[in-house]
């Protein structure tokens, strides 16, 4: 994928401001994914992106809002298939940045085949989720990665389940790059988010972004968060290793791999349409 | 080529007769299953001969029962699957030897593979059992599996080899889902 | 014996005796030799050996549908042959070829008094070295149409080149060996010549009209997801979109397979994925985000016997209520059904050149019949369409994807166009594309989506009309043809019956068909389903005439011609 960078001289692209578009986000006061999307507005700043050359692709839930926030082109989808979105949309249009963002529920539950999928193809891409441990927009039912204790007015008690693990699945899977970020961090957040979209193939970024209406607990993740001990590794079982034995609070770059991305076929020479029919003459 | 089978502990000619009959059955009971599949995929000339195969097995069953007398066969030939490696019986028809279009050749073949391996594996009881009357009773088994053997070898002579072209299909498989 | 016009023919065989490999030889022989001609074929549910059945049938016109009987059936061998005894339907006038060593003649054939010869075809084979009985009995039919060695001998050579010159040269053998054999029976036949050798025809499948009408569309993206009987119209796109500079691409499933597209398709390049019943449940969520959107995309269903898995093999016209109905909310979208097998061409390019102008999605109805049977056709006219989907971006401080104009198509920004960025949301939107729970914005979006269909002018592609009369026959898809042969052949004897079959189901035309009923007292409705589908449309759509009847029968066996000529000469008295 191809940086481009323009001076301040020559274009005004290049502040976060104008990544953001006039229309005022729904979340809750408080809610971390404010933070997200000043993430996003100074990640694409830094990387000089040309918001008429970024999609940035969604699913359902608070999360997936993101797209309509930014003055780049986005698709609002239904729930659980923005991967495949922008899948489509990536394929047939390789000049485009596509950053795709989704939530626990939207990316794990319904999402989550979808999601090992895009892993496993590698195609050039940003996955951004932003995981606050609850599916916050339909009112605080449990997500692949809720505690198996949390009480919900679905599961009385907790559901019992171990949660899910998105940054081992996703290397396990395939994904290019692996990060964990916290959104209350925005910058660094957003030099996570710059060498994810510029890593090639399939960037997954999993954004630790407290419910602050539905999960009032996680305000604490502040004090939990913690950078990760150890430089990015490009070995994808060590990498999996370290995340499955850590305390689920290590912050940043954790895998850097060196899988080729996806690669379209080309055609050796676009043939005209009037060729298809030689098959079928009698 | 399968792996030899482990032997069993064999405390008496009982525990003998019970594997033997195990034997048997598991090889009526596989022949019938080939027999069953070539039924539904068209081929009559192997079911014909997996159904007489699978009536020959239930002959020498018969005839084990009778040896063994009042002995709980099954009971005991239960106790002692549990220890036989991988759970496979020595004569293991091999279900995955099947083709569709399989000739008459390949369903001997099978079947003296079978019967060579049990031939193998009572040889083997004889060899090195301590015990004088299952040593009796093995050699016993012995020459019946070395008979079905020279049976298996009579009926190759009314069968050649096929030619390469034997699962050679004229259509290509069926998509039904 | 037979009646001039066309011939019937069946072969059958088991256990990989290779009957359908034989069908497909003797029909592209018998085309190139001047036949025109249609085969279907039949098979047990084994995936391989299993009992076959090659239906064909050739005549000096087109043909788009089976006859009532089969003139000639060919046995390499009858096991488990009963399995088609409601699609090989023989009679007095027929002629069975049996194997001796097949033993007795199958109950169903023996019943109907069909005249009987011995050919030993299994034994020929064996004389030959590597010889295979379907060659022989393929050599059997050809001698029997009058077809030489050199049109079989050709056909072999191109279709077999891959099993290698010694295989080639083994059919060719045994094919010599049936036409001899065939050659000294004395059956007293009597065939027209075929007429069109050297004319402009294809040998093609409606799943291969399909995919190129798709192309000739405009479609240079395709999402697939495995499905019979549609998978051969992803298996055709896959190296053809590729070598135009296009992309197939396998999806997960069904629901990614949908999303991608439409995915595709926001991205500026006219998309498709094509699927059967149980994909098109899984899409209708996407389909709706796709008709929110106003994004074009085009959905193929080539319908199969339902509910839920149902005969995957066998068609069926039951998806008439998911296609038009199956979307939540309100949400106006375009359906429409190709007639046979040449048509897949033409509708499906006018679906993609529809969903593109209309920016919407359209839903095409083909059928596992249409699908997968394989037929001689006049090479089909070139069409080309005018107009495309509207993408300039009028230059204002804040662009309106959805705002509302003359026609109700707003142009759509394609990612890349400074200025026109917005986001697209299944959310109800304001002309901006923001989201909007305002009564007024939901109320001028859904009209605006709906009058851009209404107001559209279809032109006469709409539907099929042919003939007048006090009765009429309305009927879809795959069903036309058959309906087609009833009405001509009733209209050679002096009675005149109206053909209606219309290619557009969605938006549903009422001054159109109303028109198309002027004069019409009494209308027969014919069509595939045990519920009625298609019955209940037209009377919840349209004003009808006064006297109405229903003929409908679900799969898996076809509606003849035969069928619907008994009901209309019935209600005519």
């Amino acid at each position: 994928m191809e940086v481009v960078m323009q001076s301040a001289e020559t274009r005004t692209i290049c502040k976060p401001g104008d990544y953001k578009s006039d229309i005022k986000p729904i979340w809750c006061p408080g809610c971390g994914d404010y933070h997200v999307l000043l993430s996003f507005t100074r990640a694409f700043a830094q990387l000089g992106l040309r918001p008429e050359d970024t999609v940035v692709v969604s699913g359902i839930g608070c999360s997936s809002r993101i797209p309509a926030y930014t003055s780049c082109y986005g698709f609002h989808g239904v729930h659980g298939r923005s991967l495949a979105l922008a899948t489509g949309l990536k394929v047939s249009r390789p000049d485009l940045t596509v950053v795709v963002a989704s939530g626990d529920g939207d990316g794990y539950s319904i999402g989550g085949n979808h999601f090992i999928q895009a892993c496993r193809r590698n195609i050039d891409m940003t996955y951004v989720v932003m995981d606050n441990r609850v599916y916050g927009m339909t009112k605080g039912q449990p997500s692949p990665t809720t505690e198996p204790d949390f009480d919900t007015a679905l599961s009385p008690g907790g559901t019992g389940l171990s949660p899910f693990h998105p940054l081992v699945i996703a290397l396990a899977s395939g994904a290019n790059f692996v990060a964990r970020a916290f959104s209350g961090e925005p910058n660094e957040t957003a030099n996570i988010l710059v060498e994810a979209i510029r890593h090639p193939g399939f960037s997954f970024v999993e954004v630790l972004s407290p419910c602050v209406t539905f999960r009032p607990d996680e305000r604490e993740w502040k004090n939990k968060v913690h950078p990760a001990p150890v430089a990015a590794t490009n070995d994808p079982a060590k990498a999996a290793r370290r995340i499955m034995t850590d305390d689920g609070f290590n912050i940043g770059i954790l895998y850097r791999g060196e899988r080729r991305p996806y690669q379209l076929k080309a055609a050796a020479k676009a043939i005209d349409v009037g060729e298809l029919e030689k098959d079928f003459a009698l | 080529m399968s792996k030899a089978p482990s032997i069993p502990p064999i405390f008496s000619v009982a525990d003998l007769l019970a594997i033997a009959y195990r034997i048997e059955l598991d090889a009526v009971e596989r022949y019938g299953v080939l027999a069953d599949q070539m039924e539904t995929h068209n081929n009559p000339e192997l079911v014909k001969i997996f159904r007489d195969l699978s009536r020959a097995e239930s002959i020498h069953a018969a005839e084990i029962r009778e040896m063994a007398g009042d002995s709980d066969l099954n009971e005991r030939a239960s106790a002692l699957h549990s220890i036989w490696r991988k759970g496979e019986t020595p004569e293991e028809v091999d279900l995955g030897a099947a083709h569709y279009l399989m000739t008459p050749w390949h369903a001997l073949q099978l079947c003296l593979a079978g019967e060579k391996r049990a031939l193998a594996f009572f040889t083997s009881i004889a060899e090195t059992t301590k015990d004088a009357k299952v040593k009796e009773m093995a050699a016993e088994l012995v020459e019946e599996e070395a008979e079905h053997v020279n049976l298996v070898y009579r009926l190759l002579r009314k069968y050649p080899e096929p030619a390469n072209s034997w699962c050679q299909d004229g259509d290509p498989p069926a998509a039904q889902d | 014996m037979w009646e001039a016009e066309h011939i019937s023919l069946a072969i059958v065989g088991s256990g990989g005796a290779g009957a359908l490999t034989a069908g497909n030889l003797l029909l592209e022989a018998a085309s190139r030799a001047g036949w025109h001609g249609l085969l279907t074929r039949t098979v047990g549910p084994q995936i391989r050996g299993g009992e076959a059945a090659a239906l064909l049938r050739l005549a000096n016109r087109p043909v788009e549908c089976l006859a009532d009987q089969i003139d000639l059936l060919i046995g390499i061998d009858w096991l488990n042959v009963d399995r088609f005894g409601g699609e090989i339907e023989v009679g007095p006038q027929s002629l069975v070829i049996t194997d001796p060593v097949s033993g007795d003649l199958p109950a169903f054939v023996s019943r109907a008094g069909a005249r009987s010869v011995e050919v030993p075809i299994k034994d020929i084979a064996k004389a030959v070295p590597d010889g295979r009985p379907n060659m022989v009995a393929l050599g059997v039919a050809a001698s029997l149409l009058g077809l030489t060695e050199q049109d079989l001998s050709a056909v072999i050579e191109k279709r077999l080149a891959e099993k290698g010159e010694k295989a080639i040269d083994a059919s060719k053998a045994a094919l010599k060996a049936g036409i001899l054999a065939a050659a000294r029976l004395d059956l007293g036949l009597l065939l027209p010549s075929p007429k069109a050798r050297g004319t402009q025809r294809w040998l093609v499948s409606g799943n291969e009209m399909t995919g190129l009408g798709a192309i000739r569309g405009g479609v240079r993206f395709a999402a697939a997801y495995p499905i019979t009987p549609a998978s051969e119209i992803l298996e055709w796109l896959a190296p053809n979109l590729a070598s135009l500079g296009g992309v197939l691409f396998q999806a997960e499933d069904e629901l990614a397979a949908i999303n991608m597209a439409i995915g595709a398709s926001f991205g500026g390049t006219p998309a498709l994925t094509a699927t059967s019943g149980p994909g098109l449940s899984l899409m209708t969520e996407a389909i709706g985000l796709a008709t929110a959107t106003e994004i074009p995309v085009v959905i193929v269903d080539v319908m199969r016997a339902g509910p839920s898995t149902g005969i995957p093999t066998k068609s069926e016209q039951a998806d008439l209520n998911i296609a038009v109905y199956g979307l939540h909310g309100d949400a106006p979208h375009l359906v429409l059904a190709p007639q046979s097998i040449a048509d897949c061409l033409f509708t499906t390019q006018w679906a993609v050149y529809l969903a593109e102008v209309l920016q919407s999605p359209a839903v095409v109805l083909s059928d596992q019949f249409i699908g997968q049977a394989v037929a001689a056709i006049d090479r089909p006219a070139d069409v080309a369409f005018i107009g495309r989907r509207a993408t300039a971006v009028p230059q204002t401080s804040v662009y309106k994807r959805y705002a509302i104009a003359a026609g109700g198509v707003s142009p759509m920004a394609i990612p890349g166009m400074a200025g026109g960025q917005y986001t697209a949301d299944g959310l109800t939107h304001n002309e901006r594309g923001t989201p909007t729970s305002n009564e007024n914005d939901h109320r001028v979006q859904l009209d605006k989506r709906r009058s851009k269909l209404e107001q559209f002018s279809y032109g006469d592609h709409w539907a099929t009309l042919e003939g007048d009369g006090e009765l009429a026959v309305i009927t879809w898809g795959s069903l036309t043809a058959a309906a087609r042969e009833a009405v001509n052949q009733l209209r050679v004897s002096g009675f005149a019956v109206r053909l209606i079959a219309p290619r557009l189901l969605l938006p549903i035309q009422p001054d159109r068909l109303k028109a198309a009923f002027a004069g019409v007292k009494r209308v027969l409705i014919v069509e595939q389903t045990h519920g009625g589908q298609f019955h209940r449309y037209l009377r919840a759509h349209y004003d009808l005439p006064a006297e109405l009847r229903v003929l409908n029968r679900p799969g898996p066996l076809p509606i003849r011609p035969s069928e619907i000529m008994r009901e209309l000469r019935e209600w005519r008295s």
